[in-house]
C-alpha cells in the first residue's frame, strides 16, 4: 500500500522528533502521573510473564469473538495485530469485519436481531441509534472502572445514555490542527500564530507578501461533502463562545441561527470565503467545494499554499516519501484558541458497543479499554496514524511525530475537549442538513441564511 | 465501478440492435453514411469515461490524485503498481479470495431463478387454472416493490431460520428479487410460440413434461440466455444485497465489498479504484460479448407483447 511507503523509515523520524518529543513531555509533565505509573506496571508484567496482565480474563479457549466495524484497509492489519496478545493468553479468537457502509449496515443488523458481538461506532448519535433498538447491553463495571481511570470525564459521558453507561472509547482522533510546510515558514521567518488574532494577522502578511494564498482547502467527499466545514464551525465555536456555550449548541439549548454559532461560521467565513486568503493553488473560493478533501492540503508541498486545516488523521493524504515531521516537508501546529494559554480542542473517535454479554466478550470488552491495549495497539501501528485519549498510553510507543503531538494535546488535563459537535446532533442534522447548508455557504450563500435554514432542518 | 460495468455493454448495444431489427427500409436508413456516423459517435462518447478509467488505472499514484487522466498523453507515466497492488493476496486488499466469492454467488443466483422462472412462465403461459390471469398481474406487480424495504424482514427471517451471514440468504435474496420480471419475459416469450406447436405435441401423447422439454425449452434458448446475462450482470455488480444478508463477515463478501472497500477507511487510497474496477469487469465483458447476440434477440422477443 502506497499509504504504509508514505513514511519515512522509523529511526529517522526519532530521532527528527527530538523537538516534539520535548513538547510532548513538558505537555504531560505533572499531568498524568496515573497514566505514568499505570502504563510503568503493564510493562512490567509484561517483560516478566507475556500473559501476566490477561490471567484477569480466564481461559476463554474456542469462544469466538465477532467485531464489526468501519476501520478498513489499511488500517485494519494494525488493529488485528493488536488483539493477538490477548487471543493468544486467552485462547479466544477475535473475528474481524471491517466494512466502509458500517454506519448503515450495523443498524439493519441491530434492527433485523442479527447485530455483531462488539460495534466500534465512530458517533455518539449513531450510538444512541443503537441503543435504542434495544439489543445493545450496557458495559461491564470493569470497563466503567478503566474510564474512570483512563479518560477524562468528558469522553465518559458520549457513551452514557439516560444514565447507564455503554462504551469505553477506542480510537481517537484530534481535529484542531493546522498543518503546514516547516521549511516555508522558515524561509519567511513566520512564526507558528498562538492566538487567533495572531493566525489572522500571519493570514495577512502572507497574503499582502507573496503570490502563493495562505490557506487551501476542499470539502468534497462524496455524499459527505461539507462535513470539512462543520468542523471548521465546530472549531470556532468552542473558541470564540467556549465549551459551555458549545454543548447547548450541539444539543440545541441555544438555536442554530443564534449569535454565538453565527459569529463563528462568519469567523470561518473571514478565512475560507476570503478570496485573498484561498485557495492556494487550487483556484478561487468556490473551487473548495470541487477539491476533494483528500486533495486539499497538497498545494502546500508544491509551495502554492501555506497553512491547511485538517485533523490528524490527515497524515495519510501525504504522498509516498513525504516527510511528516517538524523539520519534514509537512507538519502541523494546534489552531489556537482566543489567548495563548487556552486550549480548546476539538476531536472524535470510536465507541465500543458490545451486543452481547457472555462472559469472552465482556472479557474483551475489558481489555480494549485497558493501558495495556493502547500500548499494544500503539506498537502494532508501526506507520502510525492511530491516537487514543487514554492516558495510559505512553506517547513514546507512538511513532509518527504528528500521533505523539495530537496524543499529548488530548491527554493534556489543561485541554478543554469536545467531541465533533455534527456527529452527536440528530443524523438530519449532522449527516445531512449541516453538510448541505455549509456547501451551498461556500459556493455562496450568505452566513445567515445559512444558520437560519439549518436550524429550520432541526428535527422538532 | 456498477457505470464502467453499465457503460461497456452500452457502447454495443444501438449499433447491434439497429441492424438486428431493421426492417427493410429502416435499414436502408439506419446504414446510410449519416447514421454510422451518429453511431460513431455516440459510441465514442460512451467510451469515454471507460477509456478513462482504463488510463487512469497504469498512472502512478501521486499522478492520479493530482492531475486528469487527459495529461497522460502530454506526460505519459505508466506503472502497473496499481493492479499489483490490488491483485496481490497479502494483506487484505487483495482481490483474489473475493473472487472466488463472487462466482459461488453468482451461479446459483442465476440458475435458480432462472429454473423455477421457466416452470412458472409455462404454467402461466400453457396451463388453464382459475385465477390464472389474477395471479398473474399479482406477480408482476411485484416488481413494484423496492427491494430496500424488504430488507430488514427478509433478514429477520434468515436470523430465525439462522442462514445470515452464509451464501444461502444471498442465493435466495437474488432468487426472489429476479423472479417477477423473469416470469414476466418468460411468460411474454413462450405466449409468442404457435398455439398449433404445443398443440401438436399434445395430440401426439406429449405431456406437460415432455412439451415443456421438448418442445419449449429448445425455443426459449434465447430468452433464457437473455436474462442469464441480464440477473448475470445484476448480481455480479450487486452491494447492496450482500453487503446486508452475508454480515457473517469477509468469508462470503463477494467482489463489489472488496472494491467498495479499497479505497480505506478515509478514502485516501482511492488511486486504486481504477485498477480495482477494471479487474471487476474482466467477468461481466467477457460474459457479456460472448452471449450479447443472445441478449439482444432475447430482449427483444419477450419485450414486443408488453
Amino acid at each position: 500500500m502506497a499509504l504504509r511507503l508514505s513514511r519515512p523509515p522509523k529511526p529517522l523520524h526519532l530521532i527528527a522528533l527530538g523537538g516534539a518529543l520535548t513538547f510532548t513531555l513538558a505537555a504531560c509533565g505533572g499531568s498524568s502521573s496515573p497514566s505514568a505509573t499505570g502504563d510503568g506496571a503493564g510493562d512490567g508484567a509484561s517483560a516478566s510473564g507475556e500473559c501476566a496482565a490477561y490471567s484477569q480474563y480466564g481461559d476463554l479457549k474456542g469462544k469466538t469473538v465477532s467485531v464489526y466495524t468501519s476501520i478498513v484497509t489499511p488500517e485494519d492489519t494494525p488493529q488485528i495485530d493488536s488483539y493477538k496478545p490477548f487471543e493468544k493468553c486467552t485462547g479466544a479468537t477475535v473475528k474481524y469485519e471491517g466494512d466502509k457502509a458500517f454506519e448503515t449496515q450495523v443498524l439493519v443488523r441491530a434492527k433485523a436481531g442479527n447485530p455483531p458481538d462488539i460495534a466500534y461506532v465512530p458517533q455518539p448519535g449513531l450510538l444512541a441509534q443503537l441503543v435504542s433498538t434495544g439489543k445493545a447491553v450496557e458495559a461491564p463495571k470493569e470497563v466503567s472502572d478503566n474510564v474512570d481511570k483512563f479518560w477524562s470525564k468528558d469522553w465518559k459521558g458520549y457513551s452514557t445514555i439516560d444514565g447507564k453507561f455503554y462504551g469505553a472509547p477506542l480510537g481517537a482522533n484530534f481535529k484542531s490542527l493546522v498543518w503546514y510546510s516547516p521549511k516555508m515558514f522558515k524561509d519567511k521567518g513566520y512564526q507558528i500564530p498562538t492566538t487567533l488574532d495572531e493566525l489572522q494577522a500571519l493570514s495577512e502578511k502572507i497574503a499582502a507578501d507573496g503570490k502563493s494564498k495562505p490557506w487551501c482547502a476542499g470539502i468534497a467527499s462524496g455524499e459527505a461533502t461539507g462535513w470539512v466545514i462543520t468542523d471548521w464551525m465546530e472549531d470556532m465555536m468552542l473558541r470564540l463562545s467556549g465549551p459551555e456555550e458549545y454543548d447547548k449548541w450541539v444539543k440545541h439549548e441555544i438555536a442554530f441561527n443564534s449569535p454565538g454559532p453565527t459569529a463563528a461560521l462568519d469567523k470561518v467565513g473571514s478565512i475560507l470565503k476570503n478570496d485573498k486568503f484561498v485557495n492556494g493553488g487550487l483556484g478561487n473560493v468556490k473551487s473548495i467545494a470541487t477539491t476533494t478533501f483528500q486533495d486539499g492540503g497538497l498545494p502546500i508541498l508544491d509551495g502554492d499554499c501555506y497553512m491547511h486545516r485538517q485533523a490528524s488523521f490527515y497524515a495519510a493524504n501525504w504522498p509516498e516519501g513525504t516527510k511528516v515531521a517538524e523539520d519534514g516537508d509537512v507538519f502541523a501546529f494546534a489552531l489556537p484558541g482566543v489567548t495563548a494559554d487556552s486550549k480548546p480542542a476539538l476531536g472524535g473517535g470510536e465507541f465500543v458497543l458490545a451486543f452481547s454479554d457472555r462472559p469472552e466478550v465482556k472479557a474483551f470488552q475489558t481489555y480494549l479499554s485497558t493501558d495495556t491495549w493502547a500500548n499494544n495497539k500503539a506498537k502494532a501501528s508501526p506507520l502510525g496514524g492511530w491516537i487514543s485519549a487514554n492516558k495510559g498510553l505512553d506517547v513514546n510507543n507512538l511513532v509518527s511525530p504528528i500521533d505523539k503531538l495530537a496524543t499529548s494535546v488530548l491527554q493534556d488535563p489543561n485541554a478543554v475537549f469536545r467531541f465533533d459537535g455534527s456527529d452527536a446532533m440528530p443524523a438530519a442534522i449532522g449527516s445531512n442538513a449541516f453538510w448541505k447548508q455549509a456547501t451551498s455557504w461556500i459556493t455562496g450563500q450568505s452566513t445567515k441564511d445559512t444558520v437560519d435554514k439549518i436550524e429550520a432542518a432541526w428535527p422538532k | 465501478m456498477t457505470t464502467a460495468g453499465a457503460a461497456l455493454p452500452m457502447t454495443t448495444t444501438p449499433t447491434i440492435a439497429a441492424l438486428e431489427t431493421a426492417s427493410g427500409k429502416a435499414k436502408k436508413r439506419l446504414t446510410s453514411r449519416w447514421a454510422s456516423l451518429a453511431a460513431a459517435v455516440i459510441a465514442l462518447l460512451w467510451t469515454i469515461p471507460t477509456f478513462g478509467l482504463a488510463i487512469s488505472s497504469i498512472r502512478p499514484e501521486r499522478q492520479i490524485k493530482t492531475t486528469g487522466w487527459w495529461t497522460f498523453f502530454s506526460d505519459p507515466q505508466v506503472t502497473l503498481d496499481n493492479y499489483r497492488t490490488v491483485l496481490s493476496s497479502e494483506g487484505s486488499t487483495g482481490l483474489g479470495a473475493y473472487f472466488v466469492n463472487s462466482f459461488i454467488i453468482v451461479i446459483p443466483s442465476v440458475l435458480i431463478p432462472i429454473s423455477l422462472a421457466a416452470l412458472a412462465a409455462y404454467a402461466f403461459a400453457w396451463i388453464e387454472f382459475r385465477g390464472r390471469n389474477l395471479l398473474f398481474v399479482i406477480v408482476f406487480a411485484l416488481q413494484i416493490v423496492p427491494i430496500q424495504v424488504t430488507l430488514i424482514p427478509l433478514l429477520t427471517l434468515y436470523v430465525k431460520a439462522g442462514l445470515a451471514g452464509t451464501f444461502w440468504s444471498i442465493w435466495i435474496s437474488h432468487s426472489i428479487f429476479a423472479l417477477p420480471l423473469a416470469i414476466f419475459l418468460l411468460h411474454n416469450f413462450m405466449r409468442e410460440i404457435p398455439k398449433e406447436l404445443v398443440e401438436a405435441a399434445r395430440m401426439d401423447g406429449a405431456g406437460h413434461v415432455q412439451i415443456f422439454f421438448k418442445v419449449l425449452l429448445p425455443l426459449l434458448t434465447p430468452a433464457l440466455a437473455a436474462i442469464g446475462i441480464f440477473q448475470f450482470l445484476w448480481v455480479w455488480n450487486d452491494l447492496l444485497v450482500a453487503l446486508t444478508f452475508a454480515g457473517g463477515g469477509n468469508s462470503v463478501a463477494p467482489l463489489t465489498k472488496a472494491l467498495a472497500d479499497l479505497s480505506g477507511t478515509r478514502g485516501n487510497a482511492y488511486h486504486l479504484l481504477t485498477a480495482g474496477a477494471f479487474v471487476s469487469i474482466i467477468v461481466p465483458i467477457a460474459v457479456f460479448l460472448s452471449l450479447q447476440r443472445y441478449f439482444v434477440r432475447g430482449l427483444l422477443a419477450g419485450g414486443l407483447k408488453g
